[in-house]
């Protein structure tokens, strides 16, 4: 394998590069003015309610510095959760708590204790805006822990999956799965090095998996071969993913969705600026596609449509 | 979701590079503005001098001075002549210089000096001037018969105003003159009679003072040359050689007067010439002038002393931006900070790269340490960067104590970095570094790095200081260029890299 390729063949293979992302794609077909809506979770959540698209369960919103004391009282409520910073990004400062030991340890997805103390300065580093985009003072969500159907969790090493699905113009084009491992302790982040798995847009079935954007057949710490994966549920969640174009009106956004158990699939949140890993999980480039609804020239009006056009003509 | 039409903005872009190129070249050529730094350039100071015995009444002397002579520029022109009044009079075309005194006996001295350098560029003294009538000249037997006989001979090989000049100087410096000749030769000085009997032929001549310049020379006389009008413009002659055009070193003192000298009230007037060249950058000569035309109005030299320092070093900036959007649109590097980058490279070319280098290193990994211990104080975002700003200045100072006291004057240069930018850089490292791990620190840190070097580099080049600040006017071409890069759609290099395995694929 040599480790250049030339751009032409790139071109060819359909890829999408990240200059031709963000003038062609993001900055054609998204309005600045949305932005906002995706890239602050809270009112994602708010958004989302409002289209009928389910979302894990908020439970508080930490607000002001003075708050953060009674978290304690409140968290004692709860058995599992996950605290966000609402505008952060790529995922930083997300702290997912699997579950309480005695009145003040809480038990990470990893299986690492922290303290009480631990979450507050937490909460207050995320008040003062650490994660949030250019430091500007954020809030904090808690919100229901997910607990992803034992279908999915047992491919991945700890962490929750979720599914990336890139949405052009309402129509769901591209999709994979994020499987967190070892080496990307637990978040479902490719760069770190998780998994990333691409799905059929026909079918939901797996197609090819990619970790540090190298082919591999099987999970790196599951053992668990990868192409038995077949996501349920696949055209509702494509519909949901549809959706999302009608609440926000930003004509190209990655969709992170999660399969839980009891909930069924769930919106995790929103990207106004989705990443071009997906590509190479799939193994195909989103060029074509990105065309394909380019040059439609009556599109569909309900996401139900959409997602159906978008299995047929995409489908493997 | 409608594209604008992208014809109106490649326009501007085109105007905008080539505006700043034409804008630069014209200033160039105008003002003479150096391209290159360090561009040295002749300049030659002559000085006339006048000796003459005055008589004890008033005394009033009229030089003629050079006044736009062919290929050279006049950078300055003042007179040394104690006890006398001077002025520079302009009087139709005809520049004076003019010395004047209530009474003076004796043997008087006065001096005028002139600096020129040589000026290739300059076309002025092609325009086309409209044609003077020929001077009337007569001529009494036998010269008269003597005069036609040359003039019809000179002009039976002749075709133009050119050629008959070029003839009639060949006829007359033959080495075996004939009777006609001879005879004219005889009866006046040569290059008079040359300008009589070229006008009596109806082509207006001349006679015009020459000064060989040549290094350290004292007591120089003017030599005549031969100035014939063509029709179009003067031609100048080499009246004993009958070569057309002036020699490079020759200046024309005189073209247009009828006198050089004219001395009232004194008597045995003379006048010498000395002369010497000197060697001054280009820029100094092109920068003593700049005010007096309107395209020197660009030029930041009119600033305050002060500011221009200033004006020095941001000017630089867009260089640290196009390089910054040239590494992460074409090349793909990636760096913590947009354009932390550029901060960084600023510093660099106050302390010079490598000690620069150094102290940036060393406070960067020493913050990065304390940092670490302040993470576990759980302190507010805004009062640790505080903090963090404060200790940064706080291991600025001690380095350049112990640089200071350990003999190391670049222990100081530290202080030239901008404090709130290295606290800011040793907190996103932080966090960076216990998000994503060492490995991601590593390579955005020496992403930045790397584009911090490379802008230092091109920021620090002589080239780059000398044609960012005489030529502001380029940072429009800079501007084209940046605002061309926001529209590459092309892959990016390092995703040539990224996507290798795409090959792969069925």
């Amino acid at each position: 394998m040599r480790s250049w390729i030339s751009p032409l063949r790139l071109r060819t293979a359909g890829i999408l590069g990240m200059n031709k992302r963000n003038v062609g794609y993001i900055g054609r077909y998204n309005d600045r003015s949305a932005y906002p809506l995706v890239d602050d979770k809270l009112k994602t959540k708010l958004l989302a309610e409002e289209f009928d698209i389910k979302t894990p369960r908020l439970r508080q919103v930490v607000r002001q510095q003075h708050e953060i004391g009674h978290f304690g009282e409140m968290a004692a409520e709860l058995d599992g959760f996950a605290i966000k910073p609402s505008k952060g990004s790529g995922g930083k400062g997300i702290t997912v708590v699997q579950r309480r030991e005695g009145d003040d340890q809480y038990v990470k997805a990893s299986g690492a204790y922290l303290s009480l103390e631990t979450l507050k300065r937490h909460l207050s580093n995320i008040l003062a805006g650490l994660y949030s985009l250019g430091g500007t003072p954020d809030v904090a969500i808690v919100e229901d822990l997910v607990r992803p159907t034992a279908l999915l969790s047992k491919f991945s090493f700890q962490g929750v999956p979720d599914i990336r699905i890139v949405v052009f113009q309402g129509y769901p084009i591209m999709a994979m799965l994020r499987l967190s491992t070892r080496a990307s302790d637990g978040k479902a982040n490719l760069h770190q090095g998780a998994v990333g798995v691409g799905l059929d847009i026909g079918s939901g079935q797996a197609l090819n998996a990619v970790q540090f954007n190298r082919q591999i057949l099987l999970h790196p710490d599951t053992g668990l071969p990868m192409s038995q994966i077949r996501i349920d549920d696949w055209e509702t969640m494509l519909a949901m993913a549809s959706r999302c174009y009608e609440a926000t009106g930003l004509g190209y956004i990655g969709v992170d969705l999660v399969l839980d158990e009891t909930e069924g699939p769930l919106l995790l949140e929103l990207n106004a600026r989705p990443g071009l890993a997906i590509q190479m999980a799939n193994g195909k480039g989103l060029l074509p596609r990105l065309q394909n609804i380019e040059s439609l020239k009556r599109p569909h009006f309900t996401p139900e449509q959409r997602a159906a056009y978008a299995m047929t003509t995409f489908g493997a | 979701m409608k594209q604008r039409s992208r014809y109106p903005f490649y326009l501007a872009i085109f105007l905008f590079i080539a505006g700043g190129i034409a804008l630069a070249t014209a200033r160039h050529v105008k003002l003479g503005i150096p391209w290159l730094a360090g561009q040295q350039q002749a300049v030659w100071m002559v000085e006339a001098r006048i000796d003459f015995e005055a008589v004890g009444e008033e005394v009033l002397v009229s030089l003629n001075v050079p006044d736009n002579p062919p290929g050279f520029r006049v950078l300055s022109q003042q007179a040394a002549s104690p006890g006398y009044g001077f002025s520079l009079i302009e009087d139709s075309g005809d520049l004076r210089a003019e010395w004047s005194v209530r009474e003076a006996s004796g043997p008087q001295t006065l001096y005028f000096n002139v600096q020129l350098t040589p000026n290739e560029a300059d076309n002025s003294n092609n325009a086309p001037t409209p044609k003077p009538q020929p001077e009337a000249v007569f001529w009494e037997e036998p010269e008269a018969t003597a005069v036609a006989e040359v003039l019809e001979r000179a002009a039976a090989k002749s075709a133009s105003p050119e050629s008959m000049t070029r003839e009639l100087i060949k006829l007359m410096q033959t080495s075996d003159p004939d009777q006609n000749i001879s005879l004219l030769l005889n009866s006046e000085s040569y290059v008079p009679l040359l300008r009589r009997m070229l006008n009596h032929a109806g082509i207006p001549a001349r006679v015009a003072d020459g000064l060989k310049l040549e290094d350290a020379r004292r007591l120089q006389p003017l030599r005549p040359f031969l100035q014939i009008h063509n029709g179009e413009r003067w031609l100048t002659f080499h009246p004993e050689s009958g070569q057309q055009g002036l020699p490079d070193d020759v200046l024309l003192w005189r073209q247009d007067a009828l006198s050089l000298l004219d001395v009232i009230g004194g008597e045995d007037s003379q006048i010498s010439f000395s002369m010497l060249q000197q060697t001054v950058p280009a820029l100094q000569l092109a920068t003593r002038e700049g005010g007096q035309n309107g395209l020197g109005l660009l030029s930041l030299y009119e600033l305050p002393i002060e500011e221009q320092g200033m004006f020095r070093m941001l000017l630089l900036l867009p260089l640290g931006a196009l390089m910054v959007a040239f590494m992460r649109i074409i090349i793909g590097v990636r760096t913590s900070g947009t354009f932390m980058p550029v901060l960084i490279a600023v510093a660099f070319v106050q302390t010079s790269l490598v000690p620069g280098l150094i102290a940036f290193l060393s406070v960067v990994a020493v913050g990065l340490l304390m940092r670490g211990y302040l993470s576990s104080l759980n302190l507010l975002l805004v009062s640790r960067i505080s903090a963090l700003i404060i200790l940064v200045i706080a291991i600025t100072a001690g380095f350049s104590i112990i640089g200071y006291q350990m003999g190391f004057s670049t222990g100081m240069t530290v202080t030239f970095f901008p404090m709130v930018i290295l606290a800011w850089t040793i907190e996103r490292m932080s966090i960076l570094w216990e998000e994503d791990g060492a490995r991601e620190v590593m390579i955005q840190g020496s992403g930045s790095l790397f584009v911090a070097i490379l802008a230092y580099l091109l920021m620090d080049a002589p080239l780059a200081r000398h044609l960012t600040f005489n030529f502001p006017e380029l940072h429009l071409v800079t501007f084209g260029l940046i605002l061309l890069m926001g529209q590459y759609t092309g892959y990016k290099l390092t995703e040539l890299r990224r996507f290798r395995t795409v090959k792969d694929f069925s």
